[in-house]
């Protein structure tokens, strides 16, 4: 299964695919485009990645939270391409038994795929286009 | 020996290529690579740092040295989620 996708993410077909029958609670976080950033108006992003180690790096990831937190079933999908404003760059489904270790297991994966899976914006605005990051980035 | 270098998000618009191949001589490191980068495109010359290193897909440190065949990226900071 791949983690990456280039058109809209369908959530409910991935919370059918993660929710067990043994499951009492699942969690859905979306992360969206949203218009502004650091002060500035944001109309679009453009996703892009290092696609064959995005992909081993979220596996990576999905795995560290699994054996932390066995009870949880998870599931991923990141979206590549142009995004505007409101679309779900990221769907992340956690389900458990009991909820406290599907929001746990939730908060855990998002922070981690910030973190560390090589996946770049470029955020398009008024004032023209720019990688999140770069500027900040001189050593 | 040959490697291949791949480019992503603000270095393949700076460089206006997605991958290129490298002779390079034996031994040399990947921060190495970052150097001749630096002299050949003026927007990189005040990063003196190479942002992190990925070899054959897995992060590897600066002073990795490369290989034969090894596929080299540089990876700007990252922004998913």
């Amino acid at each position: 299964m791949s983690y990456l996708t280039d058109g809209p993410i369908d959530t409910a077909d991935l919370v059918r695919r993660t929710v067990r029958a043994s499951d009492g609670a699942s969690i859905v976080f979306e992360g969206v485009v949203r218009n502004h950033h650091d002060g500035k108006a944001v109309q679009s992003i453009f996703y892009d990645a290092y696609r064959p180690m995005a992909e081993k790096e979220i596996a990576k990831i999905v795995s560290e939270v699994q054996s932390q937190l066995p009870d949880v079933a998870i599931g991923v999908v990141h979206r590549l391409g142009q995004l505007a404003v409101g679309d779900a760059s990221i769907v992340i489904v956690t389900s458990s038994p009991h909820r406290a270790e599907a929001y746990d297991a939730s908060r855990l994966l998002i922070d981690r795929i910030k973190e560390t899976v090589p996946i770049w914006k470029k955020e398009r605005g008024p004032g023209g286009e720019e990688w999140v990051g770069w500027q900040g980035a001189r050593y | 020996m040959k490697v291949r270098l791949l480019y992503f998000a603000v270095l393949r618009d700076i460089t206006g290529k997605s991958e290129a191949d490298m002779s390079l001589r034996e031994g040399t490191k990947a921060f190495e690579v970052w150097q001749s980068l630096r002299e050949q495109y003026s927007q990189l010359a005040e990063y003196r740092k190479p942002p992190m290193i990925a070899v054959n897909e897995t992060y590897a440190e600066p002073d990795t040295v490369l290989r034969d065949g090894d596929e080299l990226a540089f990876i700007p900071p990252v922004a998913g989620g």
